[in-house]
């Protein structure tokens, strides 16, 4: 795959305006598939989930899931839509071996919710309206595992694998309107639109929202108009950019891709293209089928849907605060620097810092628990931080640090044998007999044993040079196996230098 | 007379991966043609405050609950499949190589 020339971003938005689109697809956490009864579980065994209607077997009828709906409706109004009082299914006709029914199940021209917008805050505190079109629902495809080849790419493989666990799973699609006015902010409005999606159906609980595992996924649709010129530009279709980097990558990539095409002459194609995340870069997929080559037309096997008004009343009641506001009152309520609440929301450690306070711990501590020695374990074992221990767990451990039980020290410790599963702080504390050491008595003996056995240092500690003290203070912590607090041994040091015999 | 074309009826066999000979085509322009007009002439009966329908039924919202039931075992999905490997079905290659 040839490298493609570049164009210098500022060069690039000096000669041509962005126009960008997203198709954000979000897949929903029903405990069921959109269209039959099977697991919508990630990581079963291959093809454990399936059954006539998901594979597109003769005699499979699909039937709504209603939880799917709901979900659906629950986040077509959270991103201010209309939900229409009047929907159907369509059918979209392709062949490729990731459906096994040759068509996927979506909709068309009646989507469930239609005519909404988000407002986004960029890091310079510019806001951005994005205007949606629409959002529907459909049902994911299989997953695909290209095998030969020299790359392991679609491109050349030899032949290719198919898991139909995933095929049926519900999905709502959320399409853009054009945005304009973008400017140098293009990759941010990308990176920042995504995660805001994302943080709505997190918040919604309609999805689990993590997108290393694929429940978010964005097509990133790019073009650039001519300065001066009223001509929209032929656009490419960025697909599957998983993370909010790669959306933010992807479309700084496509502008200044573009931008070199154009500057020098050449046409951009229609197409979709295929993001590689570890090259960076995007590459041809296959020209942009005409919506009339995937022959729409309505699903017979299922009714229209008509949601009353009275349930979407119901279920505008059931929304959760915005996650926009609530991050805002967050902020404000513990009293964090921009830094230190951007690095809790960068780390998506929100919701567990708040329960961390919400069960008694300062919100400092608990920012400062999560976002350091927890987030280095679980950066290390590969997990998400919330998943090693539980806010309560931790904010039971801040206690007996606040207490004066544990060190910092001790406390590192002890978060260890919690997420090993020893039991609770302060069961641990008593089983590994951590707890710092507060017995005047036995560090004394300990002071007056290293004393004793470092004459000269005694020496100099009584000469007036305290600073010699860090030898003894050294040597009494290591006997006490590191459970005493230093500042309490450095008093009693001096305090021992000046009477011991 | 509508005006599909021969050209439109190979392209539609090809989106459907139907093979046809010329002789198909030929017999299949006609018919579709047929069709068309009878479709539009439908049309001219239907007024404008006829609302389109796209089920015989009068029926809306019929939803199943969320909940599991039992699905195919692997060798079930898997015993239509034409090729397999592992537990996984097994398909040609995609993509030509650009």
């Amino acid at each position: 795959m040839a490298k493609a020339e570049l164009m210098d971003f500022d060069k690039a938005l000096e000669l041509f305006e962005p126009v960008l689109g997203f198709e954000v697809h979000v897949e929903l956490n029903t405990k069921t598939k959109m269209f039959c009864g099977c697991a919508n579980e990630f990581g079963s065994g291959a093809n454990t989930n399936t059954c006539p209607t998901c594979l597109g077997l003769p005699g499979g009828l699909p039937q709504v899931n209603k939880k799917a709906i709901e979900s659906s409706i629950r986040l077509g109004l959270a991103l201010g839509c209309e939900i229409a009082e009047h929907s159907r299914f369509a059918r979209k006709n392709y062949f490729y071996p990731d459906t096994a029914k040759n068509f996927q199940t979506s909709q068309y021209d009646d989507p469930i919710c239609h005519d909404g917008s988000i407002t986004i805050e960029l890091e310079s505190g510019r806001l951005v309206t994005v205007e949606i079109e629409r959002a529907h629902m459909e049902d994911d495809a299989g997953k695909l595992t290209h095998m030969g080849g020299a790359t392991g790419r679609i491109q050349g493989a030899d032949y290719s694998l198919v898991d139909y666990n995933r095929g049926g799973v519900p999905l709502v699609e959320i399409v853009t309107q054009m945005i304009e006015g973008a400017e140098h902010d293009a990759p941010e409005i990308g990176k920042t639109y995504v995660a805001a999606i994302r943080e709505i159906a997190k918040a919604l609980g309609v999805s689990n929202a993590r997108m290393e595992e694929g429940n978010v996924r964005c097509d990133a649709n790019v073009s650039l108009r001519p300065r001066g010129s009223n001509v929209l530009g032929t656009r490419t279709e960025t697909k599957n950019v998983n993370s909010l980097r790669s959306v933010e990558r992807a479309v700084r990539y496509e502008i200044q891709r573009q931008a070199a095409v154009l500057a020098s002459g050449g046409t951009i194609t229609q197409e979709t293209r295929h993001w590689h995340e570890d090259t960076g870069i995007t590459s041809a997929g296959r020209p942009k089928s005409d919506a009339d080559d995937y022959r729409y037309f309505p699903e017979p096997d299922l009714l229209p849907m008509a949601p009353s008004r009275e349930w979407v009343e119901e279920l505008r009641l059931t929304l959760p605060e915005p996650p926009a506001a609530r991050r805002k009152r967050l902020q404000a309520a513990w009293g964090f620097v921009n830094l230190e609440f951007q690095d809790v929301v960068n780390s998506d450690l929100l919701d567990a810092v708040e329960a961390t306070v919400a069960a008694g711990a300062s919100a400092q501590a608990a920012r400062k628990w999560w976002t350091g020695e927890i987030a280095r374990l679980a950066n290390a074992a590969g997990v998400a931080a919330d998943s090693l221990v539980t806010p309560a767990q931790l904010a039971a451990l801040i206690e007996l640090v606040e207490a004066g039980t544990l060190t910092d020290r001790l406390a590192r410790q002890v978060l260890e044998g919690v997420i090993a599963g020893e039991g609770t702080p302060a069961e641990v504390v008593d089983s590994r007999g951590l707890a710092v050491v507060s017995d005047d008595g036995a560090l004394i003996a300990a002071i007056d044993a290293a004393l004793l056995g470092q004459p000269d240092v005694l020496a100099k500690i009584r000469d007036g040079k305290v600073q010699a003290a860090g030898a003894v203070i050294g040597a009494v912590m290591k006997a006490m196996r590191g459970q005493a607090d230093a500042a309490r041994v450095r008093e009693l040091v001096l305090e021992r230098a000046a009477t011991i015999e | 007379m509508s005006e599909i074309t021969a050209e439109q009826v190979a392209h539609l066999a090809y989106l459907a991966r139907i093979d046809l000979s010329p002789l198909e085509i030929t017999s299949l322009t006609h018919d579709l043609g047929q069709i068309v007009d009878s479709i539009a002439k439908v049309s001219e009966v239907a007024t404008a405050d006829t609302p389109a329908t796209s089920h015989p039924m009068p029926l809306t919202n019929v939803f199943r609950e969320d909940v599991v039931v039992p699905s195919l075992t692997v060798e079930q999905a898997l015993s239509g499949a034409p090729d397999r490997a592992g537990d996984k079905f097994r398909v040609p290659a995609i993509l030509d190589e650009e």
